[in-house]
């Protein structure tokens, strides 16, 4: 006698916890070739209002916390990663369509692109710092400091290095992050999510939507109180916004955008520096 | 205690006319512990039911206008000083800088001592037609004072010209069944509200629900409160949790119901404390139209007494008015 699969119907991932969506939608996501694979919540306009609210909320704890601090705890989550990645494979086989070789080779990259980043948290400083030089008796500092809420619309098409690369270097410098994670293939992020929530994290550091990127969007790129949102995903949304309908929404709260890009970003710590505020200060020399 | 003693109560006029000439001590016993006893699960059920109600739009924009309108913006801190109680007296007067058409609060309630700052800071938008100035008095939170105390507490607010007193009830008292005493301290405490022009300053009388324990004690205090000339009746300090809820607000509601198709006296009532979002205060909104009706949805018959709840109207109010979600940035911080 066969088994009959157990169905899962996956939620949200706000401010550590996994709630179901405020307006209690959800929606198949399919293998591929078109099958049934699982539920996902659907995400509205209040679920990423309650993520922002959630994000702000940890903003002054992750920003708080030092850099090697950051570091440690992110290099913890590629370690987690390591240990499910048998999950993630066939997640990404499942909902790509692509063979096993080619998932196992997303999730190695995945992880490797994490501990990539996780290893700038106590270094970006020193590299997009500055000690000005000046012609007084005082010092001139410039150090970059993480900008706030940053809202992600991860890329479409690669489940999980997709997500890794636009989350991964917002977290670095402190900020806190609201994704929407890729429609059609949003269980990577999921499971992302469930990886994250074991970790050491704090609950808000990280926010998962899933659902439609184009009905979401907006009410991120118009709300006041994210600082900054990367489009990476949202270069080809569905419906009748397009990105630049999202920069010029976004350009009335002066939020930095970074906009989208074809395929999976690549690792540079300037995705990390464009979250950042310099902030330059002067202190006086020591009588020495 | 001897019940049928005689205690020459201070005279208040609800008492006399509702028990009888003869108010004793016993008398008030028999009528405060002959209430019927509050079903509480039906209580809650109903409270449940009434905050379900689903309010958007326009009905949602008419709803945070009417909130706004019936705050009392409070601090009540140790750390309350003068510059603090500027700024809320400006916050209330102009809540939203960015949208002058935001109403203005109803009041703003501050500790005795800070009431002329609050007199000050309000100028020409204070008075009897304006912002009122409500101050709690008779040793708040706690109440434990002696009488005198409790009196010259009210007093001196009074004179520094507050509009509204808020006392604290001897829940000791209460609880130990001491009813008298506690009728004689709110007649006394309302007396001493008299002005020098014979006007009254209103008297809110909380009844700390936190600590009354049950609901027939809620209902109890609420009726002692109104016999001995309350003007209002406050369900909590906001210093002890629980503070309000729905459905001692509800129970609350249906007292001051009762109470006005008897006599037809219109009593105040006003939930305090832990109400900070405006999902939770149009629920209120909704139980007092359904309870006594949308009449008592004006400052002088209903209150909320409140500090953060109105950065979260105004962030609900930005919304409205914008079409895209707020921040904390575009409130102040108070």
């Amino acid at each position: 006698m066969s088994r009959i699969a157990v169905a899962k119907t996956y939620k949200l991932y706000i401010g550590g916890k996994f709630p179901r969506s405020e307006s209690g939608r959800v929606y198949e996501v399919s293998t591929a070739k078109g099958a049934f694979l699982a539920n996902a919540a659907k995400a509205s306009r209040k679920d990423a209002r309650d993520a922002v609210v959630a994000a702000r909320a940890a903003v002054s704890g992750w920003s708080g916390a030092s850099g090697y601090n950051r570091g440690q705890v992110l290099y913890r989550i590629a370690e987690l990663l390591e240990g499910r990645r048998a999950q993630f494979v066939q997640e990404i086989s499942q909902g790509e369509g692509v063979s096993s070789a080619v998932a196992e080779r997303q999730v190695d990259a995945a992880i490797d692109v994490w501990v990539w980043y996780a290893g700038w948290a106590d270094k970006y400083v020193q590299v997009a710092g500055n000690g000005n030089p000046v012609s007084g008796p005082y010092f001139n500092i410039s150090t970059p400091e993480p900008t706030g809420v940053v809202a992600i619309i991860a890329p479409q098409e690669s489940s999980l290095l997709g997500l890794v690369s636009v989350v991964a270097p917002a977290l670095v410098s402190g900020n806190t992050v609201v994704v929407v994670a890729s429609e059609a293939a949003p269980l990577s992020a999921i499971s992302l999510a469930e990886v994250l929530a074991t970790s050491d994290v704090p609950g808000g550091v990280v926010n998962v939507l899933t659902g439609s990127a184009a009905e979401i969007a907006p009410w991120l790129a118009s709300h006041a109180d994210v600082n900054a949102i990367d489009l990476a995903g949202a270069g080809d949304l569905a419906g009748d916004a397009t990105w630049v309908d999202l920069q010029i929404a976004a350009a009335e709260t002066l939020k930095r955008v970074l906009p989208p890009e074809v395929g999976v970003p690549a690792p540079s710590v300037e995705r990390v520096t464009f979250f950042t505020e310099t902030k330059t200060v002067w202190h006086t020399k020591g009588l020495l | 205690m001897t019940l049928d003693n005689a205690v020459a109560l201070a005279p208040a006029e609800r008492a006399t006319q509702l028990i009888g000439g003869d108010l004793t001590e016993k008398s008030l016993r028999l009528h405060l512990e002959g209430l019927p006893g509050v079903d509480a699960v039906g209580l809650e059920a109903r409270a449940a039911d009434l905050g379900t109600r689903s309010i958007k739009t326009t009905s949602k924009a008419r709803a945070l206008d009417t909130i706004i309108g019936l705050i009392d913006l409070t601090t009540l801190e140790g750390a309350d000083t003068p510059g603090k109680v500027q700024s809320l007296a400006a916050k209330a007067m102009i809540p939203d800088p960015s949208d002058l058409s935001t109403p203005r609060v109803a009041a703003v309630c501050v500790y005795g001592d800070m009431v002329p700052c609050a007199v000050e800071a309000l100028g020409s938008a204070g008075g009897e037609a304006g912002i009122h100035v409500a101050a709690v008095a008779t040793a708040f939170p706690s109440g434990r004072a002696s009488l005198p105390v409790k009196i010259a507490d009210t007093r001196d607010a009074v004179l520094a010209g507050a509009d509204e007193i808020d006392m604290v009830i001897d829940r000791g008292a209460f609880l130990s069944g001491r009813y008298g005493l506690v009728f004689d301290q709110i007649v006394a405490v309302k007396e001493a509200c008299r002005r020098e022009d014979g006007s009254y300053a209103h008297l809110k009388v909380i009844l700390e629900t936190g600590e009354l324990t049950t609901y027939d004690n809620v209902r109890r205090a609420s009726w002692l409160a109104i016999l001995a000339g309350g003007d209002f009746i406050k369900t909590s300090t906001g210093k002890v949790a629980p503070a309000a809820t729905l459905p001692v607000t509800l129970l609350m509601l249906q007292v001051v119901n009762d109470w006005h198709r008897l006599t037809g006296e219109k009593i105040g009532v006003k939930p305090a404390g832990g109400i900070r979002t405006s999902k939770d205060a149009i629920k209120y909104l909704v139980t007092v139209a359904e309870t006594v009706g949308e009449e008592w949805l004006q400052p002088h018959l209903f209150r909320f007494g409140a500090s953060s709840l109105l950065n979260d109207v105004l962030l609900q109010r930005q919304k409205l008015t914008t079409g895209h979600y707020s921040g904390p940035d575009y409130v102040t911080v108070d």
